[in-house]
């Protein structure tokens, strides 16, 4: 029997820590072990344990508090699986619809220590391509059809090609995990459940191109990803599969970890080798591709986490099996982080050409409160905002995706449902890569600047109607004299809102009304009598006077002294504070 | 006085400085809490680069502050899926229960909050980091409830 407790960032924020220690307790001096691991993408039931009995047969207990887990130990300790209301009943219902190939070994085994990995079957791949010749290996990963998980996705066999046929006296490899998108957590996840597949993946394609130097460029905010592939490399390195003479040949690879230091844009492949080479991380221009003249100079490849842990099932099952995977010209699987105001959200993996519908209301079981999905947010701040009626028939497909003006990107899907406001989604995302863009290109510096007041403005009722015209004209200055991917898609959030959501923006600018009830500035605040208690709670934290009242009597809020700050409504145990957005009459 | 010895064994672990720049400050923020001017100067006349090419360096990513932060410094996550689920107002929650603007710190160096991009817990959200833990699905109740344990803590000198 197998017990695994998720011991990822999210099973710890959700308290796995505690859990296990209750569990190690029960546990102690028998035969039944606990082991840690990463995350299995059921995010949503943190934190997780999955029961694998010697029948192979897996249960889950999610939502897990000490006492509960506790009384779990004791029970399978006595020979029982508990069947009790602990079980739950819609993991199946997550997890059967996925393939998951990235994830395959993702909160199974124990991320740390490499025996695990060799368990189930881990650097088989790795011993089969150091027998391989190049070309061999190149033309599997080509078959595959692969291509760059990152977001861009540029074919990966090409961009190998690309390096190891340019010109140099030595290659360079680098792994990019500097996950900016807001909003997405799949390399992390990946790093901190299975780095080893990540390194695996590293090691063949350092043979493929003949790289013998590799860095992982890991976010900063990632702490745990960072121990745990930083220990990985050590393990990796005891065992030969890093270093020299990898696996009994002559080929040799070293890896090292960098921490970034917090800059969204160095996720752009110049702007990463020029924070690799210390200096401020601003784009150049291409070509010279980072495949001819990249870090130090030399040609230097540069893949995404997912793709990376691709690379070992492709040289295990063959490319064209990856192409199998999907029904679909795009081949393969993609892994989304599944976010927002969704039932069940997570990690879910699936074949590319699946319908968004499938994931979201398959998968993710819909949405809280049963409610439709207004739009959905793919792609992260250089994505789009995509109206939920497209949902059933829009595949996951890069040229799809890009024809109705979003794009694939690296895998943030964010559900939204009646209380989003897209003028303050668009307004959000300008507001971030505003903060994000170098400041290299006048248009991506300024132009942003300009975007995000203009839509300040409209969110808080001071839009005008030529706003309107003149935002798209912008935005699509910006996209197109602007030097790096950041500035070409920083616009995209806001075109795709205004193209898919115009009568939000009309609401805002010619009713002075936010439909979603979310601009603070258009909301007018009142205190539901028949709810109040006359606690006092909202006249304690209400900085501006406006609230008045007696205790234990229904309270009241005087609307021309309010600064409409929302502190009564979250203070509120009693649902008593409502909000309303009347608007002016036309 | 500064002590400068620990400064310099950071800096012989760098062969090349100027393309270490980001590792070093890292380094030197963990020592610090913070990166001092007059360890800038220093390392800038060590290693005979311009003052110019590390502040820009250094200014350019958001990991590195010039002044010291709270012993809790408190990080507001507003990636998408903190937004979408009142981030905002969770940062206008702790702006209230510290009394403090952003990156401002308290008057007894307990607390400075500032809002961060993404802490990749989207499932949790709304999220804050305090000292590299993680409190996901946040309420104006639990804030203040983790806001006042922290301070009850320090005065009483427990270890969180």
């Amino acid at each position: 029997m197998r017990l695994l407790l998720g011991f990822g960032s999210c099973g710890l924020a959700a308290g796995a820590l505690t859990v296990s220690e209750s569990m190690q307790k029960v546990l102690a001096d028998t035969n039944l072990q606990l082991t840690l691991v990463g995350c299995n993408g059921m995010c949503f039931a943190e934190p997780l344990l999955q029961v694998i009995d010697d029948a192979g047969e897996n249960y889950y207990y999610g939502n897990l508090n000490e006492d509960i887990a506790s009384n779990i130990a004791k029970a399978l300790l006595a020979g029982q699986i508990p069947q009790q209301n602990l079980l739950m009943q819609d993991a199946n219902d997550f997890l059967a619809p996925q393939t998951r190939v990235a994830l395959a070994h993702c909160g199974l085994i124990d991320p740390e220590n490499i025996e695990e990995y060799l368990w189930v079957g881990g650097y088989t791949a790795l011993k089969k391509a150091v027998l391989m010749n190049l070309e061999e290996i190149i033309a599997e990963v080509k078959l595959s059809g692969l291509r760059g998980r990152g977001g861009a996705g540029f074919p990966t066999w090409l961009k190998w090609q690309n390096t190891r046929l340019a010109p140099g006296k030595e290659k360079f490899l680098i792994c990019n995990a500097d996950e900016g998108d807001p909003g997405a957590f799949m390399d992390r996840s990946l790093l901190e459940s299975d780095p080893h597949s990540v390194i695996e993946g590293m090691v063949i394609a350092a043979r493929a191109i003949g790289a013998t130097q590799g860095i992982i460029y890991v976010r900063r905010e990632y702490p745990l990803a960072v121990k745990r592939i930083g220990k990985a490399i050590l393990q990796a390195k005891n065992k030969g599969f890093l270093g020299d003479n990898i696996c009994g040949s002559d080929f040799n690879f070293n890896l090292r970890l960098v921490q970034g230091a917090g800059a969204f844009i160095c996720g752009e492949e110049t702007a990463l080798i020029a924070s690799l080479s210390g200096k401020r991380g601003m784009p150049t221009f291409k070509p010279p591709y980072p495949s001819e003249r990249g870090y130090h100079d030399l040609p230097t490849n540069i893949n995404n986490v997912e793709t990376f842990a691709n690379i070992a099932w492709i040289i295990n099952n063959g490319g064209l099996s990856f192409g199998d995977l999907s029904n679909d010209e795009n081949s393969g699987t993609k892994v989304f982080a599944l976010t927002g105001k969704i039932k069940r959200g997570g990690l879910v993996e699936v074949p590319l050409g699946t319908t968004f519908s499938k994931v979201i209301y398959e998968i993710g079981g819909g949405l809280k409160n049963g409610k439709e999905a207004k739009a959905i947010q793919i792609g992260g701040p250089s994505g789009g905002c995509l109206p939920g009626k497209l949902l059933s028939t829009l595949k996951i497909n890069y040229e799809e995706l890009a024809s109705v003006g979003a794009i694939m990107g690296s895998g943030g899907l964010v559900v939204m449902d009646d209380s989003t406001c897209m003028v303050d989604i668009a307004r959000f995302f300008m507001a971030f890569n505003k903060d994000e863009s170098c400041g290299r290109c006048t248009p991506c510096r300024i132009g942003m600047v300009r975007l995000e007041e203009l839509l300040t403005e409209i969110c808080q009722g001071q839009g005008k109607e030529e706003y309107i015209p003149f935002l798209e004209t912008l935005g699509k200055h910006v996209k197109s004299t602007s030097l790096c991917g950041l500035g070409n898609s920083a616009p995209n959030p806001l075109l795709t809102t205004m193209r898919y959501f115009p009568e939000e923006y009309a609401a805002h600018i010619k009713e002075k009304r936010c439909p979603a009830l979310k601009c603070q500035a258009l909301l007018d605040y009142s205190i539901d009598e028949e709810k109040c208690t006359g606690c006092g709670q909202c006249f304690k934290v209400c900085s501006a006077g406006a609230i008045s009242g007696m205790r234990k009597q229904a309270y009241h809020i005087d609307s021309s002294l309010c600064i409409k700050c929302g502190m009564c409504q979250s203070s509120c145990l009693f649902d008593a504070v409502k909000i309303s957005s009347k608007g002016v009459a036309m | 006085m500064t002590d400068f010895s620990q400064v310099d064994s950071i800096l012989n672990k760098y062969t090349n400085v100027s393309e270490s720049l980001i590792p070093l400050f890292q380094d030197i923020q963990g020592l610090f809490g913070y990166l001092p001017q007059e360890i800038l100067r220093y390392v800038a006349d060590k290693a005979s680069l311009p003052l110019a090419q590390l502040a820009g360096v250094a200014t350019f990513y958001s990991q590195f502050c010039f002044t010291p932060p709270g012993k809790y410094e408190i990080l507001v996550c507003l990636g998408t899926a903190c937004h979408v689920n009142n981030g905002e107002s969770m940062a206008s929650i702790i702006a209230a229960e510290t009394g403090l603007a952003e990156k401002e710190v308290s008057a007894d160096g307990l607390f400075s909050w500032q809002r961060v991009a993404c802490l990749g817990c989207c499932s949790l959200a709304p999220v804050m980091m305090i000292n590299g833990q993680v409190y996901g699905n946040l309420t104006h109740k639990k804030i203040s409830a983790i806001i006042r344990q922290l301070r009850k803590e320090s005065a009483g000198g427990v270890k969180i």
